[in-house]
C-alpha cells in the first residue's frame, strides 16, 4: 500500500486555554473520501486547517503529500500547490471574474502561461458546469454558483488533495444539492478529499470513511456502518439529532 | 493714491493661485508616495518597521504643519541647507500629507477582508503577489473616495507655506490687500479661488462615493 496522503498522528492544538484538538489522529489514502462530522466546537474545521497550516498545531505531527507540515523547513508554498481548499464563505476574489478567479494562481503561482492558463479554467469550468458563466463577477452569481467557482478554482491548481470547510453550510437545500453534485462527482474522479460537513447523508453515502469528532478528539470512526449502528452514546444522539 | 481693484491684481491672484496648485500637487505626489510606504509599513510582518512607521506617523501628526514648515524653511537653513521656498514648502507637505495617508490607506488596506488574504494564500500566491494581485486592487476601491477627500484638505493646508514667504493665493492675497486695502473684496475674491479649485475635488469624491456603494465591481472591470 502506498504512504497515506494526508496523516495526523496525535495533534493537539489550543487557542489560548481553550484546548480544540486533544490528540486527534488519522488518515487518509490516496483516493479516498473521508469526512470530518460532529458538532459545533468540536474541532474539525481546526482540524482541517491544520493540515494546510492556516493553523500551526502545538504538539504532534501532520504529514501531507510527503511534506511535513508540523515541521519549521516546511515550504508552504509547495504545500498549498498540493492542497486545494474551499471555504463555507466561498472566498472568491470580488474584483475579478469567475475566469479570471480561476487563472489568476496557474498564472502566479505555477508560472502557467495565458493560453495554458485559459485551457485549465475551461476546463475546470465545464467541470463544474459553469462555462457560461466565465465572465461574471462574483457578485452576480448565485451561492451555488460561486461556491462551485471556488471549487473550480482551486481545481485549476491541479491539487493532490481537497479540502472543504462546511462548503454548503451557508446555501439553501436546492443550492446545496447542485454543490454536492460537483463534489461527488469529484470524488467518482477519484479525488482525495477531506470533508467537515454536516450533510449526513452526503457522508454516509459519498464518503469511503467517516469521522465522528467529539471534545476535540476522534471519537468514532468508521464507513457506512458506523451510522446504522453507532457504537458510542455521544454518536447515538448526534445523528439522533441531525436526521 | 488709492488704486481700484484692476485686472493686474486679479493676475496676481490668479497667479497665486497656480502655485497653489503646483504646491498641491507635488504634496499630493510626494505624500502620497512616501505614503504608500508608510501604509506598507504598517502592515508589514517585520515587527521594526512597524514600529518605527507608527511613531513617524505619531510624530507628524501630533506637528503642526506650521512648525513643519519653519523647520523646513528656517531650520534647515541654520543648518547650511538654503532651500527655495517651494521646496521648503514641498518637502514640509509631503511629509504632513504622508503621514496622514499613509493611515487611510493602511485602514483600507486592513479594510479587505481577511478571509481575502487567506484564500490568496491556499492558492500559493507569494506575499507580495497576495498583496497585488488580491488586496490592492480591493483597497484602491476603497480607498478612492476618502483619498479624493482628503486632496481637497490637501490644496487648503497648502496656505500654511505664506509663512515661509511661498507666494501661494492666500500670501498673494496679502499682498494685494496690502496695497488696496479693501480685505473684503480681495480675501473674498481669494475664498472664491480656493472654492474653485476645492469644489471640483469634494464633487468628484461624492460621485466616486455613490459609485461605490451601487455599482462595487465598475472600477475593476475597466
Amino acid at each position: 500500500m502506498t504512504a497515506p496522503v494526508v496523516r495526523l498522528d496525535n495533534v493537539h492544538k489550543s487557542f489560548g486555554a481553550l484546548k480544540v484538538l486533544d490528540g486527534v489522529s488519522f488518515e487518509v489514502g490516496k483516493g479516498e473520501v473521508t469526512a470530518i462530522i460532529g458538532r459545533s466546537g468540536s474541532g474539525k474545521s481546526t482540524a482541517l486547517r491544520c493540515i494546510d497550516r492556516l493553523e500551526k498545531i502545538d504538539q504532534g505531527r501532520i504529514t501531507v503529500c510527503g511534506h511535513q507540515v508540523s515541521e519549521p523547513g516546511l515550504d508552504l508554498r509547495q504545500l498549498r500547490r498540493d492542497v486545494g481548499i474551499v471555504f463555507q464563505s466561498y472566498n472568491l476574489f470580488p474584483h475579478l471574474t469567475a475566469a479570471e478567479n480561476i487563472a489568476l494562481a496557474p498564472r502566479h503561482a505555477k508560472g502557467r502561461t495565458r493560453a495554458e492558463a485559459k485551457e485549465i479554467t475551461e476546463r475546470v469550468l465545464a467541470q463544474v458546469g459553469l462555462s457560461d458563466k466565465a465572465a461574471c463577477y462574483p457578485e452576480q452569481l448565485s451561492g451555488g454558483q460561486q461556491q462551485r467557482v471556488a471549487i473550480a478554482r482551486s481545481l485549476a491548481m491541479e491539487p493532490q488533495v481537497m479540502l472543504f470547510d462546511e462548503v454548503t453550510s451557508a446555501l439553501d437545500p436546492q443550492l446545496t444539492g447542485e454543490v454536492l453534485k460537483v463534489m461527488a462527482d469529484l470524488a467518482a474522479g477519484g479525488m482525495t478529499m477531506v470533508l467537515v460537513t454536516h450533510e449526513m447523508a452526503f457522508a454516509r453515502n459519498v464518503a469511503d470513511t467517516t469521522i465522528y469528532m467529539h471534545g476535540g478528539r476522534v471519537w468514532e470512526q468508521g464507513g457506512r456502518e458506523m451510522f446504522d449502528r453507532p457504537q458510542t452514546a455521544e454518536l447515538q444522539q448526534f445523528l439522533g439529532n441531525g436526521l | 493714491m488709492n488704486v481700484a481693484f484692476n485686472a493686474n491684481h486679479l493676475q496676481f491672484l490668479l497667479q497665486g493661485a497656480g502655485w497653489t496648485l503646483l504646491l498641491s500637487v507635488i504634496a499630493f505626489a510626494g505624500g502620497g508616495l512616501v505614503g504608500f510606504v508608510v501604509a506598507l509599513c504598517r502592515i508589514s510582518p517585520i515587527k521594526a518597521l512597524r514600529w518605527a512607521s507608527l511613531g513617524y506617523v505619531q510624530l507628524v501628526q501630533g506637528t503642526p504643519l506650521l512648525i513643519l514648515m519653519f523647520l523646513a524653511y528656517f531650520g534647515l537653513s541654520i543648518l547650511g541647507f538654503s532651500l527655495p521656498a517651494l521646496v521648503a514648502a514641498g518637502i514640509s507637505m509631503t511629509i504632513y500629507v504622508s503621514a496622514y495617508i499613509g493611515e487611510i490607506w493602511r485602514g483600507c488596506i486592513q479594510a479587505v477582508p481577511r478571509t481575502q488574504w487567506e484564500a490568496a494564500e491556499c492558492l500559493a500566491l507569494s506575499r507580495v503577489q497576495r498583496m497585488a494581485l488580491v488586496v490592492l486592487p480591493q483597497a484602491l476601491r476603497i480607498a478612492t473616495p476618502p483619498t479624493v477627500g482628503f486632496m481637497v484638505q490637501i490644496v487648503k493646508n497648502t496656505s500654511l507655506a505664506s509663512v515661509v514667504g511661498f507666494i501661494e493665493l492666500a500670501r498673494a492675497g496679502q499682498v494685494v490687500n496690502n496695497s488696496l486695502f479693501e480685505p473684503f473684496l480681495v480675501y473674498m475674491l481669494v475664498a472664491g479661488l480656493y472654492f474653485l479649485l476645492c469644489f471640483p475635488l469634494s464633487w468628484w469624491s461624492r460621485k466616486l462615493e455613490r459609485r461605490l456603494v451601487v455599482a462595487p465591481r465598475l472600477e475593476a472591470a475597466a
